[in-house]
């Protein structure tokens, strides 16, 4: 039994020592720590952990939190998938930095962008001096952190879409052409279902950090409850006040609502791919 | 949830493409210049904003600013919590890489989803976990008052919570480059009667590589940049548990703008920094 173990794992040294690492430091920085919200350390009951899971003002921050969160990430479904197509499809000038940029989201500390969104939307900024004589509220409204949520999604959408547009079959395309479709539909009957799987990916990634997000919207949101009040940030006040128990029970729900809806994206996605074929 | 798009996904050249697929020239510039508006507009605006709210009141505030003792405390702090999380992180991720890459075994797929966790958590939620360990209250709490250890609101919180969140991106990038090469070559190596340690230097090291350095340094602008979960956890004690992020919030909320923005642009250059290198090991790893 031993040698056939032996065999299947191969030659190569190591499988203990590194596996058996992995899992230890695996289970001190990421599973035991998060075993701790599921183990109610906090002598949480289900009645208090129910009744602060639907308290007016804790429904009112997941509302915020998941409706901006899909707002962001659809609009950054639709821009992504234009940037991707450009970057892809076409040559011009400046074309290398203005891929590079789309990266700057990821190595830009959250806060950096928090202070410099909310500088150029509120109403003495850039932007938002010349969006309220129009009456758009941005800087201090739900609007404004969509617009935080979107600067911290672009690049998830658009990293995941440029490679499939670029393995894309050329053929199949001139093909569609030959049979005399044209340009436009061929996009639309083509060209868009290929791409359909990755831009759900891509939203889905720019979703799930949307909800999680605090960095970025902290400034920007004003923190008012019940109207620009996100899930993280009655976390972080709950803690302030030593709530221990409210801030377990509304990252509890928090995490097991995202975690419902990433699997109802995920079940979805395969179903794409299997319409797809 | 940085970095939890594979590598392969930067930028490269376009294929040749026939005549018969182009689109015509009005279509390609209105929507070349529609791109370039959305990147000017989504990422330029705020990129370029840094800088001008940093020397708004002229170079003299911004040298102060990010002279004065709070910030290079802050700076300091920063570079530690750095120095410290990103070589641990390092070596978990080549150390799962190599089992879940060189080795068959049930739960593989498990264990690469177990990593990716701390992705797909708030990181207020990574840093509350700790504080439910770790605080006053938490499990080991009363144990840690009574031998006069803390960890919660000091260095070692601070620590945790930044392992926590930059936790899958050295793993996150070496596993599929490390599944692309195969275990041919280390195997040779057994043949030809290296050992162990020697096998990873001598043979897979120089494959993985530039890989390997990009996963670091996306590691390390995270662990510098980190703010919700280190904000949980750091008690916002000035000169001493704050982070140049946290300083940034600060002065922010002193209506500190002018300084708040110079310390923002240290870490806009950071990232400008970061961006660089990732392009240059992008560029190695194609050739």
């Amino acid at each position: 039994m031993a040698s056939r173990a032996n065999t299947k794992r191969g030659v190569l040294p190591g499988f203990g020592l590194t596996m058996g690492y992995s899992i230890l430091y695996l289970s001190l920085i990421v599973l035991i720590p998060l075993s701790a919200l599921l183990l109610n350390s906090t002598g949480l009951t289900w009645e208090k952990f129910w009744s602060i899971a639907t308290d007016p003002r804790v429904l009112a921050s997941y509302r915020v939190s998941f409706l901006t969160a899909a707002v962001a990430g659809l609009v950054d479904s639709v821009l992504g998938l234009l940037l991707a197509w450009v970057l892809v499809r076409y040559e011009f000038p400046g074309k290398k930095i203005f891929d590079a940029m789309i990266d700057l989201p990821f190595a830009l500390p959250t806060a950096v962008a928090g202070v410099s969104l909310t500088a150029l939307y509120s109403s003495k900024g850039w932007l938002g001096s010349w969006l309220e004589p129009l009456g758009i509220k941005t800087a201090f409204s739900p609007l404004g952190i969509t617009l935080a949520l979107m600067f911290i999604g672009i690049p998830f959408v658009v990293r995941t879409v440029q490679p499939v547009l670029q393995d894309l079959d050329a053929e199949v395309e001139e093909a569609a052409a030959t049979l005399g479709a044209s340009r436009l539909r061929t996009f639309r009957s083509v060209i868009l279902p290929e791409l359909l799987p990755p831009l759900l990916t891509g939203f889905a990634l720019a979703f799930s950090r949307g909800i999680g997000e605090y960095g970025s919207v902290v400034f920007i949101s004003g923190n008012m409850p019940m109207k620009t009040e996100i899930a993280p940030l009655l976390i972080m006040s709950k803690l302030e006040q030593f709530d221990y128990a409210g801030a377990t029970a509304v990252a509890l729900m928090l995490l097991l609502i995202s975690f419902a809806l990433l699997l109802l994206i995920n079940s979805l996605q395969s179903r794409v791919r299997r319409a797809a074929r | 949830m940085a970095g939890s798009v594979p590598l392969t996904a930067a930028g490269t050249n376009p294929p040749i493409r026939s005549r018969r697929s182009k689109d015509s020239g009005v279509v390609k510039w209105s929507l070349v210049s529609a791109a370039v508006l959305v990147i000017l507009w989504l990422i330029g605006l705020p990129l370029i904003v840094v800088l001008t709210e940093a020397l708004k009141k002229g170079w003299h505030v911004y040298v102060q600013a990010i002279s004065d003792p709070d910030a290079l405390s802050a700076l300091r702090l920063t570079l530690l919590v750095a120095a410290i999380t990103v070589p641990l992180n390092t070596i978990f991720g080549v150390a799962a890489a190599w089992a879940i890459t060189k080795f068959k075994f049930r739960g593989r797929q498990f264990l690469i989803t177990l990593i990716d966790l701390p992705f797909a958590v708030s990181p207020v939620i990574g840093g509350l976990i700790y504080v439910l360990v770790y605080g006053a209250h938490g499990w080991f709490g009363p144990w840690l008052q009574e031998h006069d250890l803390k960890i919660i609101f000091a260095l070692p919180g601070i620590i945790l919570a930044t392992l926590f969140v930059t936790f899958p991106f050295v793993a996150r990038e070496l596993i599929p480059l490390m599944e692309d090469q195969g275990q041919l070559e280390e195997e040779a190596a057994v043949t030809l009667g290296a050992k162990g340690f020697r096998i990873f230097w001598k043979v897979t090291l120089p494959n993985i590589k530039w890989g390997l350095l990009y996963g670091i340094i996306l590691c390390n602008a995270r662990a510098m940049g980190e703010f919700g979960a280190v904000s949980v956890v750091s008690g916002h004690i000035r000169g001493s548990t704050n982070t140049l992020p946290l300083h940034i919030e600060i002065l922010y909320n002193e209506y500190q703008f002018s300084a708040s923005f110079a310390v923002a642009s240290l870490l806009l250059l950071l990232a400008l920094v970061t961006l660089l290198l990732k392009s240059w090991f992008t560029r190695k790893i194609k050739n």
